[in-house]
C-alpha cells in the first residue's frame, strides 16, 4: 500500500503553486500549495469560510484565481484551457442542483450530452447502478430526499468519467444514514482508482477516506498522511497503568531506552517515547524489576480532530 | 461550438418550461389582450366602411405580442437555474457560454415565435373565413402578412436578448419580467403605431424598421454575451 501512494504522487493529476483569490480586500485563501496523486484521494479540510469551496470553484475554472498557478488534469489553469479542463473533470457540488422538474433520468441524459457521453444510455444505466438508483431513474428530482439527491449528483458526476473528481462537503446535511452511503459510494471510488479532491469539516470521514490531507483556515497549514501530521503535531506517548502508584517512578523511567520524559496525569503515567517499539518493551520490563503491578500500557494515538484543533481550533 | 450541448440545454429547457405551470400560463394569457382588440374591431367593421381598415392596420398591432411572449419565457432562464441552484452544475461541465445562451435563446425564441406563428394564423384565417370580400382583402393584405412573417422573429429575439440579459442580472423571474417588459414598451409602442396609423406602414418604412431591428438583435448576441460572467453567476454576485 505504501509503495502504491508512492507512486500514486509521483504522477501528479492536480499540482497548486502558490494559488490565491480574493474578492476586492477580502481574501478567499492565499498562498496555497499541494500535489494530488494518480488515484489518491486528498482531503481538504477547515471549518466553514476557510476558502474551500472556493478553492474548487477555482480548480473547476468556475472562477479565476487571483495569485499563482496551477496544473489541473494535466493542463495549465487557464482561462483558455476552461473547457478543456472542464471535460477531465467533474464537480460535485454541496448542494447537488438538479432539475427539479426533470427526472433523475432526464437530469442525467442533459449532463451526458453536456459531457459529450458515448453511448450515453449505457453510462446512464451503469452510473445509476453504481449509486444505488436503476429503480429510482424515473422519479421527478424534486421528490427525492436531500440524501438520494446527493447520490444523483454523484450518478451525474460518473457520467463525466473524471480524471479528477472535486466533492464539495458531500456528506453535510445528510442524516447518518445517507452520510454512510454517500461514504461507501466513495470509498467504491476509491478502490476504483479514481482520483479525489474531498471537501470536508467532518475529521472522521476525512480519516476514514483519504489517503492525504492538507488543513486549509484561508492559508494551508499543513498538509501530509493523517499519521504523519500527527507525529509532526504531537510526541508519541505511551501510557501505563499500574495497580498501585509507583513509589520511585524517576528512578524507573529515567534511562529507559526510547524514552524522553514522563508525567503522572489522572491516575496514569504518559511517557513521551521517541520510538514505541524500542520504548514499550523497555518500559514494561522496567516496571516489572521496579516491582509494579502493570494494568496496561498503550500507545495514546492522536487523532485527525487533536491535529485540526492544534492547528486551527482556537480560530474556527 | 458543439451542436450536441446546445440541444442538449434547448431540450432541457423545453422539459422545464412545460412542466412550469407559470410558464405555460404566461404564454397562455399573455397573448390574449393583443389579440382581442384588433378582432373585435375586425368583426364590427362595416364592409362598406373598409376603407379604415386600410388606414388603421390593426393586425399589426398584433406583433406586440410576438415582443412580450418572450421577455416573460425569458425571464426565467438565468433566474430558474440560480434559484435551482443548477448553475454551477452546469456550468462545471465544458460547456461554452455562447453554447449555454443559444441553447437558452432557442428554447424561449421558438415556441415564442410558434405561438405567435401559430395565433397570427388563427386570427387571419378566422377573418379570412368570416369577413370574406373586401373587410378580409383589406386586413390581409399583403404588406401586413409580410410584416407578421417578418417582424415576429425580429422582435421575438430581441425579447429574448433583452430578457436574458437581465434575467442574469436579477434574481426574480417576476422583476426580470417587470423591467423585460418596461424596456420592450417603446418596441411594443411602435406596433401599436402602425396599427393606429400614426406611422404610415410603406415599404421603405418596414424595411429601415426591420433593417433596424435586425442590428439591434445582432448587438443583442453581443450584450449577453457580455453580461455573462461565468464567475459572477457562480458566486450569486450581481
Amino acid at each position: 500500500m505504501a509503495v502504491q501512494s508512492q507512486d500514486r504522487k509521483t504522477d501528479a493529476m492536480v499540482s497548486v503553486r502558490g494559488l490565491g483569490k480574493t474578492f476586492g480586500d477580502k481574501v478567499a485563501f492565499a498562498d496555497v500549495s499541494f500535489e494530488i496523486g494518480h488515484g489518491e484521494v486528498f482531503g481538504f479540510l477547515g471549518p466553514n469560510g476557510a476558502g474551500k469551496t472556493t478553492t474548487v470553484r477555482t480548480l473547476g475554472t468556475l472562477i479565476a484565481p487571483t495569485s499563482g498557478s496551477a496544473v489541473v488534469a494535466g493542463l495549465p489553469l487557464t482561462p483558455a484551457n476552461g473547457a478543456k479542463i472542464r471535460s477531465r473533470i467533474a464537480i460535485v457540488p454541496e448542494s447537488p442542483g438538479l432539475y427539479q422538474r426533470l427526472s433523475v433520468r432526464e437530469n442525467l441524459e442533459c449532463f451526458a450530452d453536456l459531457y459529450g457521453t458515448s453511448d450515453p444510455r449505457e453510462r446512464i444505466t451503469r452510473a445509476l447502478t453504481a449509486v444505488n438508483l436503476a429503480d429510482r431513474a424515473d422519479d421527478v428530482s424534486g421528490a427525492l430526499s436531500k440524501g438520494l439527491r446527493q447520490r444523483v449528483g454523484l450518478a451525474r458526476a460518473l457520467l463525466a468519467d473524471p480524471a479528477v473528481l472535486f466533492l464539495d462537503e458531500p456528506t453535510s446535511g445528510l442524516d447518518p444514514a445517507a452520510a454512510e452511503e454517500a461514504l461507501s459510494l466513495i470509498e467504491g471510488l476509491r478502490r476504483d482508482g479514481v482520483t479525489i479532491f474531498l471537501t470536508t469539516h467532518r475529521l472522521d470521514e476525512a480519516e476514514r477516506l483519504c489517503d492525504r490531507v492538507a488543513i486549509l483556515n484561508t492559508t494551508l497549514r499543513m498538509t501530509g498522511r493523517p499519521a504523519e501530521l500527527r507525529d509532526r503535531l504531537f510526541a508519541r506517548t505511551l501510557t501505563v497503568r499500574v495497580m498501585s502508584p509507583l513509589g520511585a517512578p524517576d528512578a524507573v523511567f529515567t534511562g529507559v531506552p526510547g524514552v524522553d520524559g514522563w508525567r503522572f496525569a489522572d491516575g496514569e503515567y504518559l511517557l513521551t517515547v521517541a520510538d514505541v517499539t524500542v520504548a514499550a518493551p523497555a518500559v514494561t520490563r522496567a516496571l516489572v524489576s521496579a516491582g509494579a503491578d502493570v494494568l496496561s500500557i498503550g500507545e495514546s494515538r492522536h487523532s485527525l480532530q487533536d491535529v485540526y484543533l492544534e492547528l486551527i481550533g482556537d480560530q474556527s | 461550438m458543439s451542436r450536441r450541448r446546445v440541444l442538449a440545454i434547448f431540450r432541457k429547457e423545453m422539459r422545464e418550461f412545460r412542466r412550469n405551470k407559470q410558464v405555460i400560463s404566461t404564454m397562455a394569457l399573455s397573448p390574449i389582450g393583443f389579440l382581442v382588440a384588433p378582432v373585435i374591431f375586425l368583426f364590427a367593421v362595416n364592409a362598406s366602411d373598409v376603407s379604415t381598415l386600410y388606414q388603421y392596420p390593426v393586425l399589426l398591432f398584433t406583433l406586440a405580442m410576438a415582443a412580450l411572449v418572450p421577455v416573460t419565457v425569458g425571464a426565467y432562464s438565468i433566474t430558474g437555474e440560480r434559484g435551482q441552484g443548477t448553475l454551477e452544475p452546469v456550468l462545471g461541465t465544458p460547456i461554452l457560454a455562447r453554447e449555454f445562451l443559444l441553447g437558452k435563446a432557442l428554447a424561449v425564441f421558438v415556441p415564442a415565435v410558434a405561438e405567435s406563428y401559430l395565433l397570427f394564423g388563427v386570427v387571419d384565417g378566422l377573418v379570412w373565413v368570416s369577413r370574406p370580400g373586401a373587410v378580409s382583402a383589406a386586413a390581409l393584405r399583403p404588406l401586413v402578412l409580410l410584416a407578421q412573417l417578418v417582424f415576429t422573429p425580429l422582435l421575438a429575439w430581441m425579447g429574448v436578448w433583452i430578457s436574458m440579459t437581465i434575467s442574469a442580472r436579477v434574481s426574480d423571474a417576476r422583476v426580470a419580467q417587470q423591467i423585460g417588459t418596461l424596456i420592450m414598451l417603446p418596441v411594443i409602442a411602435l406596433s401599436v403605431l402602425f396599427g393606429f396609423h400614426v406611422l404610415h406602414i410603406t415599404v421603405a418604412l418596414g424595411v429601415t424598421v426591420g433593417a433596424a431591428l435586425a442590428a439591434l438583435d445582432a448587438a443583442g448576441l453581443l450584450v449577453v454575451s457580455a453580461a455573462f460572467d461565468r464567475e459572477r453567476l457562480v458566486l450569486g454576485t450581481r
